[in-house]
């Protein structure tokens, strides 16, 4: 398989009266054709900045510094105004974080939806349009579309504003669609609902997945590769299976043992390693976990270790994989 | 909806009628009556002239009779000008202040609403600086001096515009700038701190990542959102042109209402004054309840309970 979309190095900042918060500080990795990537890490790890940086939906006071994207051979982070919007929501569509507000309180969802899809293709008429909408909010589940075509999103739950927001990224069938933490505000019946449309799209149209999450548990459910982040870097990616079965990384062991065995439980929001994220303004010179991390020694402290090959598809930043690494007492406690 | 507004038309009406209630009141216990002054009437002069006008009678029969007037439109008669009516003076002055005050509001909006824009599209660059000083001017100092600066330069000066009437178009160019000034340089603040709020919500995102062009986020998406908070001070803004244009009146001399009001003020034509006021207030009240409508019109979410 090839992929259709290379992120290497990718180097995000933002430049605040508090100085340069460096949020994403040199992000690596690949989504192959079909296949669907889970992002995973803490709030604050910098997963959805990587993903407004490949459609370049920063605010205002944030910057690509390094790296490239490569989308389809094209070098993104290179790509002028124009080009960029034929590529957004034709080719790449995202799914945002909160669905409450991601929508415009004062137009009818309907003709959000509709919106997307005329403005990549202007040949179709209204009521072809219309057709589509109705035909995509059918898809995602939303009952009697036809009455809800002309409603507003105050109308809506969040749930049902959340399907509105997936219909809208299904509208031009994408090649990749960025589904940013979907489920995260959504009680668990409708998470899983949602999950299972997800899986049945990418089977549907082939659609390549990244998929952001808070959840390992979630993970397992849909992805085939996942990405661990942690203070604007990629601790661990790996397999699936690799990652639940064999995982190197202190951080994936925290997140794994913060998995909710209770399905009762799940989607709270549990932080059951102690400590708390690295100030970005100011990132550790070392590991950035290394100040929460119960293995942690003198060197992890004063140097970053490196992203290496740990297996087959599996690669990890430790220095606890490093044969050569001090192995002195932990500076930490 | 329709019961939402005829809700607010009921309580638009009590709320006039207090208005009425008070300004009778307030006139009426103001020492002294409209025929004292300061050349001496003798007594039975001033009780032929009470009594052609009905002031011996009770104060709630003199009301209601008001009352009745008002209802039927008619103000009654000048106190100070004999053979005059109220209704003549709102007649006369009304139509050229309506003209001012509608021409100043046309300026308002087209000159307020771009500038907004433009100071929030480039925010923090040099049109953005320039725009927020000429604003910070216009909202810090009174039109009257405003007014003043601007016949110095223009009439005196230059020699390019008349310094009072408004007999041809050039005459209304100073009284417009300075009655419309402090509400353009108040209504572009508030469009560009509003525009740049939404600007900054999810939907934008949503609506860019959508691929729309940054002309298409604005015009579709902004904008609409962003005028909410400008037409909710759109009532008030117009109450604001039309106590204002008192002071320009007079400075310019134009023949409207403001200047009866102010005459009539201090030569205590009660009736004058009462009817200007329940003229003006019926004015505004109406100018609300059409705002209020724009408001519903664009804005889903308001609820009509
Ligand atoms: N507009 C911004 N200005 C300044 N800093 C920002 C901005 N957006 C994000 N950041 C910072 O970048 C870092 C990464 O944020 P990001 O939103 O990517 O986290 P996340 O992994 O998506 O977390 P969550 O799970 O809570 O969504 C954080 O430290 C955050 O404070
Ligand atoms: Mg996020």
């Amino acid at each position: 398989m090839e992929p259709i979309l290379q992120v290497e190095n990718l180097k995000t900042s933002f430049f605040t009266s508090n100085g340069e918060v460096q949020a994403v500080r040199g992000v690596s990795f690949s989504v192959e054709k079909g296949d669907i990537l889970g992002i995973v890490g803490e709030s604050g790890s910098g997963k959805s900045v990587t993903s407004m940086s490949i459609l370049k939906l920063l605010a205002d006071t944030g910057k690509i510094k390094e790296g490239t994207i490569l989308f389809e051979g094209q070098d993104l982070t290179k790509m002028g105004k124009a080009q960029m919007r034929k590529i957004r929501g034709e080719k790449i569509a995202m799914i945002f974080q909160d669905p409450m507000s991601s929508l415009n309180p004062l137009i009818p969802v309907g003709k959000q939806v509709a919106e997307m899809i005329k403005e990549h293709h202007p040949e179709k008429k209204k009521d072809e349009l219309k057709r589509e909408v109705l035909d995509l909010f059918s898809r995602v589940r939303i009952p009697e579309p036809e009455k809800r075509y002309n409603s507003y999103p105050h109308e809506f739950s969040g749930g049902m504003r959340q399907r509105v927001m997936i219909a809208m990224a299904l509208g031009n069938k994408p090649d990749l669609l960025i589904a940013d933490e979907p489920t995260t505000a959504l009680d668990v019946t409708i998470q899983d609902q949602i999950l299972k449309q997800l899986r049945g799209l990418q089977k549907e149209f082939g659609t390549s997945i990244i998929f952001i999450t808070h959840d390992l548990g979630v993970v397992a459910e849909l992805c085939t590769r996942v990405i661990v982040m942690y203070g604007g870097l990629v601790m661990e990616e790996a397999r699936i299976d690799d990652i639940f079965e064999d995982p190197k990384h202190p951080y994936t062991l925290g997140l794994l043992a913060s998995i909710p065995k209770l399905e009762q439980d799940k989607g709270q929001r549990l932080s059951p390693i102690p400590g708390s994220p690295p100030d970005m303004t100011n990132p550790p010179v070392g590991c950035p976990f290394a100040p929460r991390c119960p293995y942690a020694r003198n060197i992890c402290a004063a140097e970053c270790p490196e992203f290496k090959e740990v297996g087959e598809g599996h690669r990890s930043r430790c220095w606890l994989l490093d044969p050569e690494a001090p192995s002195d007492h932990n500076p930490f406690r | 909806m329709w019961k939402y507004f005829a809700k607010r038309l009921g309580m638009m009406a009590v709320a006039l009628f207090f208005i009425i209630l008070l300004t009778f009141i307030i006139m009426h216990s103001i020492p002294g009556g409209p025929f004292t002054s300061d050349r001496k009437v003798s007594a039975e002069v001033e009780a032929a002239l009470n009594a052609k006008y009905n002031l011996d009678a009770p104060l709630y029969e003199q009301f209601f009779d008001y009352l009745g007037g008002v209802l039927r439109g008619d103000f009654g008669p000048s106190y100070e000008y004999t053979g005059k009516s109220v209704n003549d003076f709102i007649a006369n002055g009304f139509p050229v202040s309506a003209k001012l005050g509608v021409i100043t509001m046309v300026f308002v909006l087209l000159a307020s609403i771009p500038m907004g824009i433009l100071a929030a599209v480039k925010n923090g660059k040099w049109q953005d600086m320039a725009v927020m000083a000429v604003a910070t001017i216009g909202v810090t100092i009174p039109s009257f001096v405003i007014a003043s600066v601007l016949i110095y330069i223009f009439s005196f000066r230059l020699n390019w515009l008349p310094t009072y009437g408004v007999d041809t178009w050039k005459g209304y160019i100073l009284p417009v700038i300075a009655l419309g000034g402090y509400s353009v340089s108040y209504l572009a603040r508030l469009m560009r701190s509003s525009l740049l709020e939404v600007m900054g919500q999810d939907y934008i995102r949503t609506a860019r990542a959508k691929g729309l062009s940054e002309t298409k986020v604005i015009l579709r998406h902004a904008m609409r959102n962003a005028l909410i908070p400008v037409i909710t001070v759109l009532g008030p803004t117009v109450a604001n042109l039309l106590t204002g244009s008192f002071v320009v009146e007079k400075i310019f001399a134009i023949p409207g209402l403001g200047v009866h009001f102010v005459n009539s003020v201090s030569q205590r034509d009660y009736t004058t004054i009462m009817g200007v006021t329940i003229f003006y207030a019926t004015f505004l009240l109406a100018m609300i309840f059409i705002v209020d409508v724009f408001y519903c019109l664009i804005d889903p979410r308001i609820k009509y309970e």
